[in-house]
């Protein structure tokens, strides 16, 4: 049997030990007497190369193929071999949670130089050591913003991922929570900052916005936030990592809570996880905070030393009155965006995210080149963009598909008044060929 | 051990990146940009590859050292799970892919992974569906929850907002049914270690809208009243959660479904055998009875009629999205070449060598360490280090002594209702020669304990660091180093 | 006059104020103290309330309001320096000050020989 080594010698040795005759005998005195079930449904064991064979099979049924243009929150970014390498030092993923610091430092360590990074990348002060991805992080930076303010009203840019607002309704339904969402005009692509502030109240816990937009847009948002600090509420920021290697940080802009994505630090798609929500906050938020938090002390001969803390605030001390109910959360992908951004460094971190917005520029001018193609919105932005096409873009990308490309996200999908609208992704993976066969086969499928 | 950030020197890097094939521009103006580059580390690919190694080093893991740490199962991680997990058609599929017109052809594969490890699942632990969504344990019991919350709401009993959980239970349980809106009220356990049935007939009434229940229990044993309790739970109009936590107890023996539960949550980096990754990734798949399959989490994988697989993104009565897409599907992936690898015979035999395994440490320890709550276990033993702390050596301290001893420590203080509580989970894949070479060290510590307790107290010695000063961390914040 | 709860907070008053702590034995009991949160001044509460919450590295404890009143004054010390609880629980670690009180309430609470007697009660029955 793999991974079970005991033989029936062990196991009658053993049992003899229990004083049982037999496992039904240690099943009937450990209080289990139903028969067991039949499982008609589970097939027979495999050997390890038919399971391979299979899940090989699987995997080449996956248009893994197409030439990627979608992005929407998840990029399709390079991943430096050595990434892999690192991470995959079993005594790291074969681990548990670092209850035990004497004999966790290498992990305690590695999230405290995650949480350093986070710092570093969102100029923010303290970080936490993950939560599951950026929708659930942003819920929570909502749960925080309650607890600090003492309200109960959430007003959300209508500019923020659809997917994360998606996520954030689910969870509001059952705690007396309101959500604002304020549109944005389907013509545009900024996130209406003006109408965000009027939609302040005093009984507005926090304002959440994306930067990046969805829609790729880059905004200043300094006055916003003081705007909403004036009104007493929370700013609260979700981002997109590899962005912030070159843009303005949300620390510089004020915002308290700053959330995010992390799957473009190295994590692969893999169609939709495990990723990596991250949080960092303000110094007077931090026990406020959710998640796991990694602290540097020292021991008792004084040498430093890595351990879990501020654990007063979680679930295995407070219970129903703890910041979250989080436990396992994703440190393992913390690991992995920390060993991305010590592979690819300061300045390879920068060149990626140069090479992005450059080639997004460059696509999106040929694209604009095209007969009935035509801007949307905003001219800042950072390597997404949207395009209005002339007829209902999912059916483009429908058409796009069997040129071997995956075009975009058509915003329809989420956004009803813009079924002709195109969310356009580029990374540093695109090629010029590639980008320029993109805008030949859009031609082609517009016009031929 | 240095940080990253003091190795290195300015100009160093540890990739390479392709080169600019396109005119250098874009439309960020400078007021936008970032006036400091972040600073990131700044290293080879060697000097980055031999931290992370030398980090590993400070660690103990499954691949390195005996783990019993008890509620965690903390079984092998099959190697070829691994390498299926990164086969590029599945770790290069973007999420969004389904999502286009006729975007379903494109990831056939993957949905047929979903699907199929969802009818295992569901096969497995009795029920009519299962949700693969939830991102962790905890993320399941929310969602299981939840669906609780939602199921009343659509039958308009909107007074039930009483979540009821035994004092024995993991803290994640009264914080999930917080977070779901409910008010949690504490059962009380009797002498046994069981939920004492007539603190729980008390608190049964039109308020209540379910219990949370861990089975086997958080103490590792089976409550032989946990049909009844399903039966007093129904009566009163409620429904009975499952926390399966400790799933690999009964896996292929005993399905919480038949017995009267109606949801519940399992760990797949538990039972399933994917690697706890030293705090997650996670998964925490939901199972449920008939009735609450409508407010299941979307989307949902289909099987169609002609054996195509389909995404249904439209119940009407969902609770909607609680992942961004379809779970930890790199975690999912794992856990289905688990069961296609055991497959029937092999997941039986699970259970029946972790409780065997169990049962054997609980005999051969009785004679030096205490029991609060003795008897037949399941798949973990609880021992209490009362004896020991007499001599002023607590679970803590036993717990440091092993890691001097190559042992990752049991889990300590846990369950709360057990005083100095030791709870020791082998799982089935360790051998018979490393258990008892795990008991013979439980044995020296409790006689050393005995005769120099002094010596007990001042491990670990052997580890990189001493006992850490975790006041000062708590009180002295240094939670990063920042530029 | 000083009074004792079940809770182990302490309440004493002084002038038209009570100034409100936790005990000796709640110190002790919740070991080195790393954080003490107290609701702002100009909160109004009544017995019972939760008026902040005490921090340790292995335990959160809530502080409840022995007497109903107004906050008006919080030891704004114990943020630099929670130990001082642990040194000093019924005299520099006092947690708030409430006005607007009715000394008639005190009635309920213990005396100090009432809550010494009531911890030891407590210690033997959680013996058994």
């Amino acid at each position: 049997m793999p991974y079970i080594p005991n033989t029936d010698a062990d196991r009658k040795e053993m049992l003899e030990a229990i004083e049982c005759k037999s496992i039904d005998e240690l099943w009937q005195k450990a209080q289990i007497r139903t028969p067991p079930p039949a499982l008609e449904n589970i097939p027979a064991g495999m050997s390890e190369y038919e399971v391979t064979r299979h899940l090989n099979s699987l995997a080449s049924q996956n248009a893994t193929h197409l030439v990627n243009f979608v992005g929407s929150g998840y990029y399709d970014h390079l991943i430096p071999a050595a990434v892999g390498t690192m991470v995959g030092r079993s005594e790291f993923y074969t681990a548990y949670t670092p209850y035990q610091p004497e004999a966790s430092q290498g992990t305690l360590q590695a999230i405290y130089e995650y949480q350093s990074a986070i710092c570093r990348l969102t100029s923010m002060p303290m970080s936490n050591a993950s939560l599951y991805d950026g929708g659930t992080a942003l819920f929570e930076a909502i749960m925080m913003a309650v607890r600090i303010t003492n309200r109960r009203q959430a007003v959300i840019s209508g500019a923020v991922s659809p997917i994360f607002r998606e996520m954030i309704r689910c969870y509001s339904s059952n705690l007396d929570i309101e959500l604002i969402v304020v549109p944005v005009k389907s013509s545009k692509t900024d996130s209406s900052q003006g109408a965000l502030v009027d939609a302040v109240t005093d009984k507005t816990a926090c304002v959440l916005v994306q930067y990046p937009n969805v829609f790729g847009t880059v905004e200043e948002w300094s006055d916003t936030v003081e705007k909403i600090h004036a009104k007493g509420a929370i700013a609260v920021c979700s981002v997109y990592p590899i962005a912030l290697a070159m843009l303005k940080t949300p620390g510089e802009m004020g915002f308290d809570i700053v959330t995010g994505e992390g799957q473009s630090l190295g994590i692969p798609l893999s169609f939709g996880g495990p990723y990596l929500g991250f949080m960092a906050v303000k110094e007077k938020l931090v026990r406020k905070m959710p998640g796991r938090i990694v602290g540097r002390t020292v021991d008792l001969d004084g040498k430093p030393g890595f351990v879990l803390t501020l654990q007063a605030r979680e679930q295995h001390i407070r219970r129903e009155n703890a910041m979250s109910n989080i436990c396992s959360n994703e440190s393992l992908c913390a690991l992995t965006a920390l060993a991305y951004l010590t592979c690819i460094g300061k300045e390879g971190l920068l060149q990626v995210a140069n090479l992005c917005a450059a080639k997004a520029n460059f696509a999106r001018d040929l694209l604009l080149q095209i007969k009935g193609i035509e801007p949307v919105g905003e001219k800042a932005f950072f390597n997404e963009f949207v395009i209005k096409l002339p007829g209902d873009s999912s059916e483009i990308v429908g058409n796009m598909i069997d040129k071997g490309f995956a075009a975009g996200f058509p915003l329809g999908r989420y956004y009803s008044d813009r079924k002709n609208q195109l969310l356009v992704a580029v990374t540093e993976k695109r090629t010029r060929e590639e980008i320029k066969a993109f805008a030949n086969a859009m031609e082609a499928v517009l016009w031929s | 051990m240095e940080l990253i950030y003091s190795k290195g020197k300015s100009g160093r890097r540890g990739s390479s990146l392709p080169k600019l094939d396109v005119p250098d521009a874009n439309s960020i103006p400078s007021s936008l940009r970032r006036k400091k580059a972040a600073q990131m580390p700044e290293v080879s690919e060697l000097e980055a590859v031999r931290h992370f190694t030398l980090l590993s080093r400070k660690n103990m893991g499954v691949d390195s050292n005996f783990y019993p740490l008890g509620s965690c199962t903390m079984k092998y991680n099959p190697k070829v799970n691994e390498k299926i997990a990164a086969m590029p058609g599945f770790a290069d599929l973007h999420p969004l892919l389904p999502q286009l017109r006729r975007g379903g052809a494109l990831t056939q594969g993957a949905l047929a992974v979903i699907y199929e490890t969802e009818r295992m699942l569901s096969e497995l632990l009795g029920f009519s569906q299962t949700t693969m969504q939830p991102l962790a344990g905890a993320h399941g019991e929310l969602t299981g929850v939840m669906l609780i919350a939602a199921y009343h709401k659509a039958h308009g009993d909107t007074k039930r907002k009483i979540m009821l959980i035994p004092d024995a239970a993991h803290g994640t349980n009264p914080a999930s049914a917080a977070m779901a809106g409910f008010d949690t009220v504490t059962i009380p356990s009797d002498p046994d270690g069981n939920v004492d049935l007539d603190a729980l007939k008390k608190e049964l009434n039109e308020n209540v809208a379910g219990i949370m229940l861990t089975c086997p229990n958080t103490l590792g044993m089976f409550d032989k009243n946990v049909k009844e309790i399903c039966e007093l739970i129904h009566k009163a109009g409620a429904l009975a959660y499952c926390d399966g936590a400790n799933f690999n107890a009964i896996i292929g023996r005993l399905r919480p479904g038949d017995i009267g539960f109606d949801v519940m949550h399992v760990n797949l980096h538990k039972t399933f055998s994917t690697p706890h990754g030293a705090g997650g990734p996670g998964s925490g798949p939901v199972g449920v009875c008939e009735k609450l399959v409508p407010y299941l989490p979307v989307s949902c994988v289909a099987k169609r009629s002609d054996g195509t697989y389909a995404l249904e993104y439209h119940h009407k009565e969902s609770i909607g999205y609680i992942a961004p897409f379809y779970g930890n599907f790199g975690i999912i992936l794992r856990a289905y070449a688990y069961l296609l690898t055991l497959g029937k015979e092999g997941l039986v035999r699970v259970s029946e060598n972790a409780v065997l395994n169990a049962n054997y440490i609980r005999a051969k320890l009785i004679p030096y360490y205490d029991q609060q709550h003795p008897g037949y276990c399941m798949h973990e033993c609880v021992f209490s280090a009362t004896r020991q702390s007499e001599k002023g050596v607590h679970a803590l301290d036993i717990a440091k002594a092993l890691i001097d001893r190559g042992i990752h420590p049991p889990t300590i203080y846990f369950p709360l209702i057990v005083k100095e509580a030791l709870m020791i989970e082998p799982t089935e894949t360790e051998s018979i020669e490393d258990i008892n070479k795990f008991i013979q060290v439980m044995i020296d510590i409790a006689k050393l304990a005995d005769e120099n307790p002094e010596a007990i107290k001042q491990c670990p010695l052997t580890t990189p660091i001493k006992r850490l000063d975790e006041t000062q961390a708590a009180r002295k914040l240094d939670l990063a180093s920042l530029e | 006059m000083k009074k004792y709860t079940k809770e182990h907070e302490w309440v004493e008053i002084k002038g038209r104020e009570a100034v409100i702590g936790i005990t000796a034995y709640a110190a002790k009991e919740l070991g080195d103290i790393t954080f003490v949160e107290v609701h702002p001044e100009g909160t109004d509460v009544i017995v019972g309330d939760v008026i902040g919450t005490i921090e340790s590295v292995k335990a959160a404890s809530d502080v409840y309001s022995p007497i109903s009143g107004t906050i008006s004054a919080t030891n704004t010390e114990l943020e630099e320096e929670p130990a001082i609880v642990n040194n000093s629980p019924e005299e520099k670690g006092w947690v708030c000050k409430l006005d607007n009180i009715d000394l008639v309430e005190l009635e309920e609470l213990m005396t100090k020989e009432q809550y010494d007697k009531f911890l030891k009660e407590s210690a033997s029955s959680s013996k058994k």
